[in-house]
């Protein structure tokens, strides 16, 4: 009996390849912006694995933190450089791959049903992934480190009634502290590490389920996935294998040559309470979403809550967007809304970096509001849509 | 049948086990919630005693309240005068933290202002901005007046009525 005989018997390991790999098939009519789940995959695995290397020298403590980063594994450990700028700049690309498969679903309506829960699965993992990266983000311990997170955490003094307590309560101190390096440590090595890799597998099995969409968003009847697709093992991974080529040539490129970019200047002073960084900002990724924080310049409050509502909305885009006709292909409304709020997206991170004084400030705030005008379009455009087709002309 | 209106053998178990669990889950939500609370050593640094008659006429003093530093500074009758803002009739108690991006002013004796040094930012004697990018007076920490001492951190009599007017 070959191995591979004794193991199915036991762990039905044919079927499980069958229904995973061997018989799920994948569209046929679908471009290269369909690779990015798997990129994303392959992101993820490099940040586990340089994370761990990483953790082998870090001290999670405020008097040894910074020196444990910028000098042993800077420094002595052999090739801890090259593990902390994999680790830092798979971070950073992490947060581009993503806008680019979210980008893609929201286009190609990815989020309509029957993919709901594909797309609040996946809204879930970016929003843990956000976290993770800011949680992670803190433990160098440097200046902007520092501030950052007291920026970050200091918003939830906005919040009515409980704010100013619930602030103390996740510092652990009246300021960032050493208790707050040291449970951001833990969120960032264990907790939120083990639930982004329970999410992703509920949002890889809802795929399994309901199938990739595709450019057209005309759903494969299932007695036909086989004829108008290709298995997701060997034929469409063997594309993917290229696709992965190519990106970690880019990759290992940033990792080598441009790695300054994942790596702010201000960090590298250590950590000092008393003493705040003229100029404050979040690492590129975030800066769209900052930049919306900061676009209501007259009013902290209504930052506030613009901010959390732009991080919200697009998790429910399923029920924002109703419109029977899936793929931004056929719909030409859709698709000038959509790229303006791509183009306004890249604004406001370009924006997010630049002094919120001036002519910058009423840009920042005409960009914020650019940004909601693409969720209360969208509801419009779904109705004219509904109604054109219910006249019966200029389907797809 | 009569027995509809009771709770069977099956339900009673299943309530049982499903309440004693949720006692359960309830106080390990709680002892996890607690664990996040301030050590006794940092809840120990929540209020700061200082006597005020030690700083004399025209003195600035820095003291460190919660990781912040509080200027204490007895005013002299030539500096600014603000009585909504002045404890104890001479002085000035302040958050020495700029309301703009949250650097730390400097003190410069001679102009008896705060000079932030991040955008140029100004304060008068009694923390008012007067100059520049902040968009407020420098804060009044809570505070209590324990006869010749000042208590950083608790609220007192003073400071609410500080705080109304």
């Amino acid at each position: 009996m070959k191995f591979i005989d004794w193991l199915d018997e036991r762990l039905a390991i044919r079927q499980l390849m069958k229904v995973m790999l061997l018989e799920y098939y994948v569209p046929k009519n679908i471009n290269f912006l369909w690779s990015f789940g798997v990129l994303i995959m392959l992101v993820l695995i490099i940040l586990i694995v340089s994370g761990i290397f990483l953790l082998m020298y870090y001290k999670p403590d405020a008097n040894l933190a910074f020196d444990s980063v910028n000098k042993t594994i800077m420094m002595d450990v052999e090739f801890g450089w090259l593990f902390r700028h994999v680790h830092a700049v798979g971070a950073s690309i992490m947060f581009l791959v993503l806008f680019i498969h979210m980008g893609r679903g929201i286009y190609y309506g990815s989020f309509k049903p029957p993919r709901e829960l594909v797309w609040l699965t996946g809204y879930f993992l970016f929003i843990l992934m956000a976290a993770t990266a800011f949680t992670g983000y803190l433990l160098p311990w440097g200046q902007m480190s520092y501030w950052a997170a007291q920026t970050i955490t200091t918003l939830f003094e906005k919040i009515p009634v409980i704010g100013p307590d619930l602030v103390i309560w996740i510092r652990g101190n009246y300021i960032v502290a050493d208790a707050t390096l040291t449970r951001f440590f833990a969120l960032h090595v264990v907790f939120l590490p083990l639930l982004l890799i329970f999410v992703t597998v509920v949002h890889l099995y809802a795929v399994r389920i309901v199938g990739s969409n595709n450019e057209d968003g005309i759903e494969i009847p299932k007695e036909e996935k086989k004829k108008k697709g290709i298995p997701f093992w060997p034929v469409f991974m063997s594309k993917e294998f290229f696709v992965m080529s190519v990106f970690l040539i880019f990759f290992f490129w940033l990792v080598f040559y441009k790695f300054d970019f994942a790596m702010d200047p201000i960090n590298f002073t250590p950590a000092n309470y008393l003493q705040t960084p003229p100029h404050i900002y979040p690492e590129w990724y975030f800066l769209a979403f900052y930049e919306v924080l900061r676009g209501f310049f007259f009013s902290q409050n209504l930052g506030l809550i613009a901010f959390v509502l732009s991080m919200l909305l697009p998790m429910f885009l399923p029920w924002i967007d109703k419109s029977p006709i899936k793929s931004g292909n056929h719909r030409p409304l859709f698709k000038i809304a959509f790229w303006i709020f791509v183009l306004d997206f890249i604004f406001l991170t370009v924006l997010g970096k630049l002094p919120p004084t001036g002519l910058y400030g009423w840009l920042g705030f005409v960009g914020s509001l650019v940004f909601f005008a693409f969720f209360i379009a969208l509801p419009i455009i779904s109705r004219i849509e509904r109604k054109e087709l219910e006249r019966g002309g200029n389907k797809q | 049948m009569a027995e509809d209106e009771k709770v069977s053998r099956r339900d009673f178990l299943l309530y049982a086990m499903g309440g004693w669990a949720a006692i359960g889950v309830g106080a390990t939500l709680y002892a996890m919630y607690k664990t996040w609370e301030p050590l006794p050593e940092v809840k120990a640094q929540a209020t700061v005693k200082f006597k005020l008659s030690e700083v004399q006429p025209g003195e600035l003093r820095v003291v460190a309240w919660r990781g912040k530093p509080v200027f204490i500074l007895r005013k002299t009758p030539d500096m600014v005068s603000c009585p909504d803002r002045t404890i104890e009739k001479e002085f000035t108690v302040v958050v020495g933290i700029c309301t703009h991006l949250g650097c730390i002013p400097n003190w410069e004796a001679d102009k008896k202002i705060w000079h932030c040094p991040c955008h140029g930012g100004e304060y008068d004697a009694c923390g008012r901005n007067i100059f520049g990018p902040p968009p407020k007076p420098l804060a009044i920490p809570p505070f209590k007046i324990e006869g010749d001492y000042i208590v950083l951190g608790e609220v007192g009599p003073e400071y609410q009525r500080l705080m109304k007017g």
